[in-house]
């Protein structure tokens, strides 16, 4: 190890706990992806005006694209008497279903209204599906704010789908979390080449997917934030396998090994698959980690994803962290991935925006990572920002990413210094 | 409950943000879960703001539920004041805060900050953002102005804009130019732009300026009850209703001719021979209800459009804008829905739309052309250059950004001459126009699927007919098919032959 190599290791260094105003999305946000990923599901969701809005505005322009979500926005009258309510979203339902005959999941998805008056999704979502079985499962899930931070979203609703799926003592590998479909592919063909079979992903493409879990079920996680769906995973009986996340050349690699090394395949087999692909990671993020080389980077809250994202740019893009934020730590999750980190970083879990942003300007850091509603509002006082949604909805994980992913970050540095005007 | 996917307005509490965004020195503590902060982003995106609207959210969680929110609400108020200094702290409750009943305006009042404080109703399950908005600024009229004298020389407030407005920003500079060519004095422009200490000054003026009667018509009602300043009632977008605008200020003010010194180029672009082919052009108008009725006699009185149908999304202005929809003939749409404005548009085949971000992706959808005349608006109609709707450059922008969606007129004459011509056929789209170029898949559509089998009435298209009917340029082809299928209907016609296709054609003859 060279000499000036930093110390690893804050799997158990101190995490700076805060509370206060938290400027990030709720779990509804979700939708806007797993929509897309589940193609004969729609999202239902109960809420206010305040949700639908939300999700138009994340949504962007796929909301012209006939998305398969929706809002059954409250009114006035269905705040004064709970019986009405039942029977309203009934009434929604059935309209929804046939006007779209092709749906067989549908998600009643609980918001912050829902949940303060406390309307029981969970009992109408079963006698939904008792009145629409077999066509149609309908399943229960909150993406409310008051308990759900953006991509926690998903794991709500896959541990939903994991409650839902039935048993099987099928030795398999079950890969949890959405991944764009080109991702998957190569995902799956990387496992296939080191002669798994009986691999599924969860969430499923399809409801009719053939999909069950037991005892020898093994699984890993490809995202972070999917803490709840672990835990009902290891619920049923499954055996987690816990690993870097895939994110960059090494990442990729210890994630790979760790599922290699409990299915009992050997060094040799392994090192010949990922050989040729890890190279050209490699490669591929030398030429772009040398704008990323040095500088410091600084990670507010969002999506979970910001601890092994941290890794990935300090081990193999030779960023230097500052704080790196995150709404919630999962430790049997990250623990890898925070061993790895620098000891000097300071990492933070929760969030008070105003003093959180006290300390990025004391660090003056190179590059911001943070959401939309800070990053102008940084760059106009002088911090280089990247946006942290993108890193949610771009493809980033695997061996043909990890360029992309480094990317992603060298950007906003580059166009600093492209630009010749200032404010 | 209202099964909905998209909404043309926000939450009132959105409304209550672009009013505190829009001011200087005030805040405003919004009792609020956590992802209710997804608005910042519409102000730091969108509108391209360099700093974070002066909004703190509590955040509160689950965990808190039962006990805590309130003592949260308390500490998030004091942090605030404590770290922004405001000269005047709004508070208000997001729908979640609504349900859980804790009471903003008492709490804040029980903090004893020595700055006013403005508590909030924002009823969020029955109103929406465009009555935030106008409720917030009344709110804050109403608690800090008091009679002062009147100015020396007359003056007036401009009253109305907001953040996130359509066109604010230049509305406000391009009617403060036509004002002080009146030789009258601008008071106090607010909300936007305004702080408290001008709010207290608003009773100096000798009369106010509605820009918008969305945000700020409750707030010019009350000063004219209370102070006794009249405000002009006409929106001056065109050069119509500019000149009823200035019509106006002269009654308020005892001023005369004051009507020669605005002047727009629109009055001689639309009279010259190249506007021709724009006489009679069929336009849907969709949007808030002052743009909308603004818009709709500019199309008829300005430009010459034929207005076929016209509507808004908020209940607020649905009077105005039926009454003025009687004046040209068209029952008005008053919805929130945009599946019945989608309706309403396949239904009537005009040649043009002018509407929301909505509407724009309704006639790409059906290859209809628009035009952008109301908020809500995508981050391209926040623009960098100076575009204004009101006064004789807005008249200028308007007549050009309705104009440039539509086929040249040339082009119009073309395309029907050489409709057969492979690279100059009207499946191209307009040439000028990259996004409207349909798909090769959409061709292939075409060949294969003849134009209208389906439709209501049973009539059938035969093969020649159908033929006929796709060498009619496809922005009449939509019209020519409902007439054509109408005429068949009327007179018992089944089959629909070429000659029922040009015996339709004369009947509808214009």
């Amino acid at each position: 190890m060279p000499k000036d190599a930093p110390q690893l290791g804050c799997a158990d260094s101190p995490i700076l706990k805060e509370r206060g105003q938290h400027e990030v999305f709720c779990g509804l946000t979700s939708i806007v992806w797993l929509h897309r990923k589940m193609q004969d599901a729609f999202f239902l969701v109960v809420g206010s005006r305040t949700c639908a809005h939300l999700l138009q505005s994340a949504a962007g322009v796929m909301i012209f694209a006939e998305p398969r979500f929706a809002t059954a926005i409250l009114e006035e009258t269905d705040l004064a008497g709970m019986a009405d309510a039942h029977e309203e979203l009934d009434r929604n339902v059935s309209q929804l279903l046939s006007r779209r005959p092709d749906i067989k999941r549908l998600f009643l998805v609980g918001s912050c209204p829902s949940e303060v008056i406390k309307i029981d999704l969970s009992t109408v979502a079963e006698k939904l599906t008792e009145k629409y079985s077999p066509n149609v499962n309908v399943i229960n899930f909150s993406g409310s704010g008051i308990e759900t931070t953006f991509t926690q979203g998903e794991d709500a609703c896959l541990e939903a789908v994991i409650r839902s799926l039935p048993s099987s003592e099928k030795t398999q590998l079950a890969v949890l979390g959405a991944l764009p479909d080109i991702v998957q592919d190569q995902m799956m063909r990387l496992l296939e080449q080191l002669g798994l079979e009986n691999v599924f992903v969860l969430p499923q493409v399809k409801f009719d997917d053939d999909v069950s879990i037991g005892a020898n079920t093994h699984f890993i996680c490809v995202q972070p934030f999917l803490g709840a769906s672990y835990e009902e995973m290891v619920r049923r009986g499954a055996q987690p396998i816990c690993a870097n996340f895939p994110f960059g050349a090494d990442g990729t690699t210890r994630w790979l090994w760790a599922i290699a090394e409990r299915f009992d395949v050997s060094k040799a087999k392994f090192d010949k698959v990922v050989a040729a692909p890890k190279l050209r990671a490699e490669q591929a993020i030398a030429a772009v980690a040398s704008d990323l080389r040095g500088k410091s980077v600084f990670f507010f809250p969002d999506s979970q994803l910001e601890i092994p994202l941290a890794r990935f740019l300090a081990a193999e893009c030779g960023m230097e962290l500052t704080e790196v934020g995150s709404p919630f730590i999962h430790k049997s999750l990250v623990y890898a991935d925070l061993a790895d980190l620098p000891a000097t970083t300071q990492i933070s879990e929760g969030q008070d925006v105003d003093k959180q942003l006290d300390r990025v300007f004391d660090y003056n850091p190179d590059l911001t990572v943070c959401g939309l509603g800070l990053a102008n509002p940084l760059e106009s006082k002088g911090l280089s920002t990247k946006w942290a949604i993108e890193l949610v909805f771009s493809p980033i994980h695997f061996y043909e990413q990890a360029a992309d992913l480094a990317s992603l970050f060298a950007r906003p540095l580059k166009r600093a210094d492209l630009l010749k005007v200032s404010t | 409950m209202k099964l909905s996917v998209w909404t043309y307005e926000g939450p009132p509490h959105v409304g209550a943000i672009r009013v505190a965004t829009g001011m200087e020195k005030v805040h405003l503590v919004l009792h609020a879960p956590q992802g209710d902060t997804y608005a910042d982003l519409l102000f730091t995106m969108i509108e391209r703001r360099n700093h974070r609207p002066p909004v703190t959210y509590t955040t509160f969680q689950a965990r808190d539920l039962g006990s805590d929110t309130a003592s949260l609400f308390k500490s998030a108020c004091h942090d605030a004041y404590n770290r922004f200094k405001p000269d005047l702290l709004l508070v208000g409750a997001s729908c979640t805060a609504e349900l859980i009943q804790d009471d903003p305006g008492g709490l804040a009042e029980a903090l004893d900050l020595p700055i006013p404080v403005v508590a909030l109703e924002l009823p969020s399950y029955q109103r929406k953002e465009n009555f935030g908005a106008d409720e917030t600024f009344f709110q804050i009229v109403k608690k800090l102005t008091t009679p002062q004298p009147r100015t020396e020389n007359i003056s007036c407030n401009l009253i109305g804009p907001t953040a996130l407005g359509f066109r604010h920003r230049d509305d406000v500079e391009e009617l403060e130019k036509v004002i002080q060519n009146l030789g009258i004095e601008v008071n106090v422009v607010a909300p936007m732009g305004s702080e408290p200490s001008d709010i207290v000054n608003l009773g100096a003026a000798h009369f106010n300026v509605l820009m918008y009667p969305e945000t700020g018509e409750s707030a010019c009602r009350y000063l004219e009850k209370s102070l006794e300043q009249p405000f002009t009632k006409t929106v001056p977008i065109g050069v119509g209703a500019l000149s009823d605008f200035i019509a106006e200020i002269e009654t308020i003010t005892g001023l005369t001719n004051l009507q020669n010194k605005v002047a727009s180029r629109l009055p001689w672009y639309s009279a010259s021979v190249d506007s021709t082919y724009l006489t009679g052009k069929r336009v849907f108008i969709f949007g808030d209800g002052s743009h909308v009725i603004s818009a709709a006699r500019i199309a008829k009185d300005e430009i010459g459009f034929e207005v076929v149908g016209l509507g808004c999304f908020n209940r607020e202005m649905a009077r105005p804008v039926r009454a003025f929809g009687k004046t040209l003939g068209c029952e008005a749409l008053i919805t929130e829905d945009y599946l019945e404005v989608e309706g309403a548009i396949s239904e009537l085949a005009p040649e043009l739309i002018l509407g929301t971000q909505m509407e724009r992706h309704i006639g790409k959808r059906l290859g209809i052309p628009c035009a952008v005349i109301s908020a809500p608006v995508h981050v391209q109609d926040f623009p960098a250059r100076y575009s204004p709707q009101m006064g004789p450059e807005g008249a200028n922008v308007i007549f050009d950004t309705w104009v440039h969606p539509l086929v040249m007129g040339l082009e119009e004459h073309l395309l029907t001459m050489f409709r057969e011509d492979f690279e100059f056929s009207d499946a191209n789209g307009p040439s000028h126009h990259a996004a409207h170029q349909p798909t090769s898949v959409q061709k292939e559509n075409r060949s294969e699927e003849p134009v209208p089998k389906e439709n209501s009435s049973n009539v059938i298209w035969m093969t020649d007919a159908e033929k006929e009917l796709r060498k009619i340029p496809f922005f009449v082809r939509g019209k020519a098919k409902r007439n054509t299928e109408r005429y068949a209907v009327d007179h018992g016609v089944i089959e629909i032959s070429i000659d029922t296709l040009y015996e339709a054609k004369a009947h509808y003859a214009r």
